[in-house]
């Protein structure tokens, strides 16, 4: 087991390096000198340009430009914000909570639902509860969250009234962030009506968000759960006269969800996709959003040092992931 | 040719479209696929004829009849059976044009991201192991960024337009072809008809493209169905966000964009243009579907 | 009143080629501590028949019989509720494949205690000691330590040890064992049956033997059934069949036995079982049968009487091994 995480250890070393190389080389490859867009409109004196160009080490060869960069994000340092001037660090982590919440719920949402649909699916194979769910399944497979996200509005903020379009909490309540989820914020703060507000702010993105994993999910689970149900222990396992409930949901879904939580985790990529596209749309201020208008102002540090932040998230839930198959896993656990 | 001959002939005969024959039968089996098949050939005949189709220009302006309402819908008019949009042009005209993009990106997106993927799958697949250690962390790389992330971080690089849009998202779908096409073909490498072609002295190329790669192609192509629907997908997002296709465009992502003030005003513009994205992946994953069940062995009944 | 008593029993699998039929018109009768053998061909439908009766087959099977009676009460009748109360208590089976049919997510310890649990309402510390004790009984060294292993880190042996632990946790009354010993190692092939024998002795169960292996047949079991091709073809006691079977297949499968071989060359059956699409109009055993006659080729026979062994034959052997030339009643008609 420890062999299994060092081996996964060291490939997770040059593909962080390469991570590197490709955020390192974006600013380069930039149509356009990147201080005259940084300047944007007014301009700038020659001897100001000079200047920045010296403090962005734009003189220097490419390749100690790269050694400085690296040594820079190894130390944690990914330069400032061209448009706040604050760190790209800080700001990540200051909105890094909104898109975790908003993530964990939507995975929630997705696995609350999308493995017992899954379960029940291929429990009844062939069957209405089969065809049903599998048939929903792949529409919210081929859904596009960003039209999903416009009728859900159409919907419950515009037909229905009930939740509000956009933002995580409403302007009538204020409070110091603690631990940055606003579900716990709001009742740590003991406002009346906060909790509601931030539940209701919830609801829209997360169900958003959740759609395709629940979909991939559910897919997921039937699939893997009809292959287990093939197996000889299932047999066993019915043999011993258990209940059609034990046989499934213990018994095979124990071996399905191996498999399951595999495609869980290397869904995180995935989430963060459309995370980018319902952030953008509700407003919600989380990295999504953050690196589209990153982009979209032409704040290059800000999209350079995301881009390395996020994909070396993804990188490590990754990880997170094959050393969680071991542990679910006991064939490999105990080798 | 002696009595015996004619015997043979027939039995060969439908020895080969009996393969196809077979593919059909599972890919049949499958309602769905099959359903999902007629709604794709009705979306490649509304993308090849668009506009014969269209019953106006899709740029054309009416300013007379702007946010008319469908036609079965009061204010509706038969002019316009789905309406028009803000700037007062048919929808109809331009939901049948913008098949047309849809269309077009998944096929060069499909085209391009599995030539290449293929071409470097199979290059690691025989390889020697350094090569294919860096190729495959080249890959992990790649794979290593959200993809809607990578296209409109290379959209931001190469300048907005549909164009630029494809590249990114070809480049985006590549690694999956390179890890699928290395993985079959390191299987199908250990097989003995492949020792035995190289014993009979087959070059490199012929190993790889003739002797190889048509073994490993049933994956690839439940792949290639996959990623048109993706491709599809991530234009529309692209187009949504303002990196894809440029107004006045029809492409539906993009119509998508245009519309999205009016959401609570006038629910047409909005519904529209999505309905048609959704089935028309929705048509494809099904067909992807069908194609799975009938090409795996793995998962055909007995 | 036997303890197990199936009547005419038809299984058919919908296939998408239609129906194929794996179990036809087979009755099986097990009486208290009884050793039945069922024996024949990989596919001659013994597995199935049994699994039939533990109602493990998938979904795609189609079951029909006159009778299928535990103790007098028809399994089909009682509600799938009671017949769990039945399946792994009273009738309990062991499978072929010792490595693939245990959990590899749980400890043996968690699948064994999880029967005491269904069928006897122990608790936890009885249970806990009652699983040693069948370890013990079984023959695993160190139960204690056993207990909490996963499946896969132990050898096929001892996981088909604690396959036997299991179904026989709750004193079953019917024992099935489908080729126990088929995917073990021939020193422990006999350690195994040995076990079996000794169990049925201690707690008076009855067991059916599912088996290929005609020399096991011969050392444990009582009576024997031979199946081909999804029906019984005889059934004897077992010094019966050796020293005078009556089906011409069941005379073939003995010749086979490297002990009973006269030449220097081992005889075989020649062809192979009928499978979907060749399935013969008259006898299925025909087309391999040394002694076919015309009649074997266009009607299918039925069981003859006790006496004849119940030989589904037109023709049944003498002892000499030679058959009568054709049952004149039937040419006649």
């Amino acid at each position: 087991m420890l062999r299994y995480l060092l081996s996964r250890l060291l490939t997770f070393v040059p593909t962080f390096f390469g991570v590197t190389l490709i955020s390192f080389a974006f600013i380069r490859v930039l149509p356009g000198d990147p201080i005259i867009v940084m300047a944007g409109e007014r301009g700038l004196s020659e001897e100001r340009y000079q200047e920045l160009v010296r403090q962005y080490g734009f003189d220097k060869s490419v390749f100690q430009q790269y050694v400085d960069y690296l040594g820079g994000v190894l130390q944690g340092d990914l330069g400032a914000s061209f448009v706040t001037k604050k760190p790209v660090w800080d700001e990540f982590f200051s909105l890094f909570p909104a898109t975790l919440e908003l993530s964990i719920c939507a995975m929630i949402f997705a696995v609350a639902l999308g493995i017992p649909a899954g379960v029940i699916a291929a429990v009844n194979r062939g069957k209405l509860p089969d065809r049903l769910f599998m048939s929903s399944a792949l529409v919210g497979y081929s859904m596009p969250i960003f039209w999903w996200a416009l009728l859900l509005i159409i919907l419950f903020s515009g037909m229905l009234g009930w939740t509000p379009v956009s933002g995580r909490m409403s302007l009538m309540y204020f409070f110091e962030p603690v631990t940055g989820f606003m579900l716990i914020d709001s009742l740590l703060s003991g406002q009346e009506g906060a909790f509601r507000s931030a539940v209701s702010h919830l609801i829209l993105p997360t169900i958003v968000l959740g759609t395709i994993p629940l979909a991939v999910i559910a897919r997921q689970t039937r699939s893997a759960m009809l292959e287990v149900l093939g197996e000889d222990y299932i047999r066993t396992a019915r043999a011993k006269g258990l209940s059609p409930a034990r046989v499934n949901g213990v018994h095979a879904l124990r071996n399905a969800l191996i498999p399951v939580v595999t495609v869980i985790g290397l869904m995180v990529g995935t989430l963060l996709a459309g995370a980018i596209l319902t952030e953008t749309i509700f407003s919600w201020p989380g990295i999504g959003k953050w690196m589209v208008d990153s982009i979209f102002r032409r704040d290059y540090p800000v999209v350079q040092g995301g881009l390395l932040l996020i994909a070396s998230m993804v990188m490590i839930v990754n990880l997170t992931v094959d050393v969680l198959y071991g542990l679910i896993n006991p064939k490999i656990r105990r080798r | 040719m002696t009595a015996t001959a004619p015997a043979q002939t027939p039995a060969n005969g439908v020895e080969r479209p009996g393969r196809f024959k077979e593919f059909y039968h599972y890919f049949s089996e499958n309602r769905g696929a099959v359903f999902g098949l007629w709604i794709f050939a009705g979306f490649v005949f509304v993308a090849a004829f668009a506009p014969w189709l269209a019953p106006y220009d899709p740029a054309e302006q009416f300013r007379d009849f702007t946010l008319i309402p469908p036609a079965w819908q009061e204010g509706g008019n038969w002019a316009f059976p789905l309406g028009t949009d803000p700037l007062g042009r048919d929808m109809l005209s331009r939901l049948l044009t913008g098949a047309r993009y849809s269309f077009f990106v998944g096929v060069v997106v499909v085209t391009v991201s599995a030539t290449g993927g293929i071409i470097i799958g199979l290059i690691s697949a025989f390889a020697p192991k350094w090569l294919d250690a860096i190729i495959m962390r080249v890959m992990d790389i790649i794979l290593a960024f959200p993809s809607l992330l990578l296209a409109l971080v290379l959209v931001a690089i190469l300048g907005p337009s549909l164009t630029n849009a494809m590249i990114a998202i070809a480049i985006v779908a590549q690694p999956h072809y390179v890890r699928l096409t290395r993985a079959s073909a390191l299987g199908e490498l250990q097989k003995d008809y492949v020792t035995s072609a190289r014993v009979v002295g087959a070059g490199l190329p012929r190993l790889m493209f003739l002797t190889v790669l048509p073994n490993c192609l049933a994956p690839i192509i439940v792949q290639a169905a996959l990623s048109f629907s993706t491709a599809i997908l991530d234009a529309a997002a692209l187009g949504f966000l303002g990196m894809g296709a440029q107004p006045p465009t029809p492409e539906w992502g993009t119509m998508l964009a245009e519309a999205r003030e009016f959401i609570l005003r006038a629910w047409w513009v909005v519904t529209f243009p999505g309905l048609a994205i959704l089935i028309t992946v929705l048509s494809i994953n099904l067909m992807g579907d069908g194609l799975r069940d009938a090409l795996d062995p793995k998962l055909k009944r007995s | 009143m036997s303890l197990l008593e199936v009547r005419n029993l038809t299984v058919e699998f919908a296939t998408s080629a239609g129906q194929f039929r794996a179990v036809e018109g087979v009755d099986v009768t097990l009486d208290k501590g009884e050793v039945l053998a069922i024996v024949g061909e990989s596919g001659s439908g013994k597995s199935v028949s049994m699994l039939a009766v533990m109602g493990l087959l998938p979904w795609t099977a189609t079951i029909t019989a006159d009778r299928m009676a535990f103790e007098g009460r028809d399994l089909r009748e009682i509600t799938p509720a009671e017949r769990r109360k039945i399946i792994g208590k009273d009738i309990a089976m062991i499978f072929q494949e010792p490595m693939s049919s245990l959990n590899p997510c749980f400890t043996v310890g968690f699948q064994i205690k999880e029967a005491l649990r269904q069928h006897l309402g122990l608790d936890r510390k009885a249970r806990h000691n009652r699983a040693i004790e069948l370890f013990e009984q079984v023959g695993i060294p160190a139960p204690e330590k056993r207990l909490n292993v996963f499946p896969h880190q132990m050898s096929g042996g001892m996981n088909q040890r604690v396959m036997i632990a299991m179904a026989i946790a709750c004193n079953p009354k019917v024992l099935i064992a489908d080729e126990p010993t088929t995917a073990l190692d021939v020193t422990i092939q006999a350690q195994i049956l040995d076990l079996l024998l000794e169990l049925r002795e201690k707690n008076g169960m009855a067991l059916a033997l599912i088996t290929h292996d005609m020399g096991v047949v011969a050392e444990t079991a009582e009576r024997v059934a031979v199946h081909y091709a999804g029906q019984k073809v005889e059934e004897q006691p077992v010094a019966g069949l050796f020293g005078r079977p009556y089906h011409p297949y069941t005379a073939a499968l003995l010749a086979a036995l490297p002990e009973r071989a006269t030449s220097r060359i081992l005889p075989t059956i020649p062809g192979v079982v009928p499978g979907q699409f060749d399935r013969p109009a008259g006898c299925l055993f025909a087309p391999r049968c040394a002694h076919a006659s015309a009649i074997c080729q266009t009607r299918p026979p039925l069981p003859r009487g006790a006496d004849e062994g119940h030989a589904r034959c037109h023709t049944p052997l003498l002892p000499d091994g030679k058959t009568v030339a054709a049952p004149i009643e039937e040419v006649s008609q």
